[in-house]
C-alpha cells in the first residue's frame, strides 16, 4: 500500500515535501484512515497528527484525504481510496501549517468567537430553567450537532481568500443555532453584527461545506436563513 | 462587522439585493431585444432608431445600464476583494479604472439615448 503524506517541520525545511510511505495492511479489514495513520507513526515517530477521541466526536483530526476534507478516524480506507491505489493525506488546506498535517486554527476560533456563540438573555432568570417548546427545540436540529472541526470551513473559497473577514460555514452554521434559538434574546444585535458585505454574504453557494461536513450538517442553508433574517430586518 | 467603503453601498444586505434586482432587469432588457430582433419583418436603422425614440425605451435602457453599472461594479469589486489582497495601491488602482469604465459606460449611454 502507497501513502503519500504532507510533511513540513518549520525548523528544519526549507519548505514542506509530500513523503512516501509504503505499508502492508492486514487483509479483509477496512481500516479507517486514522488507523492507517498509526501505523505510519510506529514506522516513522517524527510524523505529526492531531487526534483524539478516534470516534468523529472531538473533531481533531480533519485532515485532506485524497483531495477531500474529512475526519481520518471515519473515514474508511474503501472510501477514501475511491479505486484509486495511493492514499494522499495532506493538511486542511487555507490555514497556516504547524507542522506535517498539523494547523494553525487561530483563524478559525477567532470567526466562530466574532458570532458570540452562547446564549444571551437579558430578561431575569427563572427560578429553575428556561423552557423552551419542543417545536423550538427542534429548530436547532442540524445546527448543534456541530463539532467545529473545520472541514467546510477550510474547503471553502470564500474562507480561503478571506479568513479574516468571512466568518465561513461553521461560524455561520453557529450564528444561526444561536439567531434560531428561542431562549436567546439578542436577535438584534447578533444580526447587526452581521449586515456587512463580508461576514455572510461572501458566501457565494459554492457548497462545498455542504458536501463535505463529516456529521452531515448543511452550513449552506443556515446561511440562507440568516440572509432572510437580515433581509427582513432591512427591507 | 466588517468595515469596507468601497463597496457598492457599504451594506451587504443592499448589496445582495441590488445584484439580484440588476440581474431580472438585464434579463429583461436582454430577452426584449432578443425577441424584438426575432419579431422584425426587416432589419433597418430606421426600426431600430425608432424603437429608441420612444420614451419607455429610453427609461428601460437608462434602467438597464444602470442596472449593468451596479451589477458590475458589486462582482468586480467582490472579485478584486478576493483576489487581490497583497497590494492595497495595486487594489485600489483597478477599482478606480473599472469605476472610470463603467463612469465612461453610463456617459456613453446617456448621450446615445438622448441623441436619437
Ligand atoms: S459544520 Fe460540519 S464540517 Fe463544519 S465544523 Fe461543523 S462538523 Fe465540521
Ligand atoms: S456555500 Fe458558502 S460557506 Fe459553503 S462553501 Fe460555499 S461559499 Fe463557503
Ligand atoms: S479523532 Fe476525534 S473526530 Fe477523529
Amino acid at each position: 500500500m502507497q501513502v503519500s503524506v504532507y510533511r513540513y517541520n518549520p525548523e528544519t525545511d526549507q519548505k514542506p515535501y509530500m513523503q512516501d510511505y509504503t505499508l502492508d495492511l492486514p487483509e479483509g479489514k477496512d481500516l479507517m484512515v486514522l488507523d492507517v495513520l498509526n501505523l505510519l507513526k510506529e514506522q516513522d515517530v517524527t510524523l505529526s497528527f492531531r487526534r483524539s477521541c478516534r470516534e468523529g466526536v472531538c473533531g481533531s483530526d480533519g485532515m485532506n484525504i485524497n483531495g477531500r476534507n474529512g475526519l481520518a478516524c471515519i473515514t474508511p480506507m474503501s472510501e477514501a481510496l475511491n479505486g484509486k491505489k495511493k492514499l494522499v493525506l495532506r493538511p486542511l488546506p487555507g490555514l497556516p501549517v504547524i507542522r506535517d498535517l498539523v494547523i494553525d486554527m487561530s483563524l478559525f476560533y477567532q470567526q466562530y468567537e466574532k458570532v458570540k456563540p452562547y446564549l444571551q438573555n437579558n430578561e431575569p432568570a427563572p427560578a429553575i430553567e428556561r423552557l423552551q417548546s419542543p417545536e423550538d427545540r427542534a429548530k436547532l436540529d442540524g445546527l448543534y450537532e456541530c463539532i467545529l472541526c473545520a472541514c467546510c470551513s477550510t474547503s471553502c473559497p470564500s474562507f480561503w481568500w478571506n479568513p479574516e473577514r468571512f466568518v465561513g460555514p461553521a461560524g455561520l452554521l453557529q450564528a444561526y443555532r444561536f439567531l434560531a434559538d428561542s431562549r436567546d434574546n439578542a436577535t438584534e444585535e447578533r444580526l447587526s453584527e452581521l449586515d456587512d458585505p463580508f461576514s455572510v454574504f461572501r458566501c457565494r453557494g459554492i457548497m462545498n461545506c455542504v458536501n463535505v461536513c463529516p456529521k452531515g450538517l448543511n452550513p449552506t442553508r443556515a446561511i440562507g436563513h440568516i440572509r432572510s433574517m437580515l433581509l427582513k430586518n432591512a427591507t | 462587522m466588517v468595515k469596507n467603503i468601497t463597496s457598492f453601498t457599504g451594506n451587504g444586505v443592499a448589496d445582495w439585493l441590488v445584484q439580484r434586482v440588476s440581474a431580472v432587469i438585464l434579463a429583461a432588457y436582454t430577452l426584449f431585444l432578443v425577441v424584438w430582433f426575432l419579431a422584425l419583418p426587416e432589419w433597418s436603422y430606421e426600426a431600430w432608431s425608432g424603437l429608441f425614440a420612444q420614451g419607455w425605451m429610453k427609461i428601460f435602457t437608462v434602467l438597464a445600464v444602470l442596472s449593468f453599472v451596479a451589477h458590475a461594479w458589486i462582482g468586480i469589486w467582490t472579485a478584486t476583494t478576493d483576489y487581490l489582497k497583497s497590494n492595497t495601491a495595486v487594489r485600489i488602482l483597478v477599482q478606480l479604472a473599472v469605476i472610470l469604465v463603467l463612469f465612461i459606460y453610463l456617459i456613453v449611454t446617456f448621450d446615445a439615448v438622448w441623441g436619437v
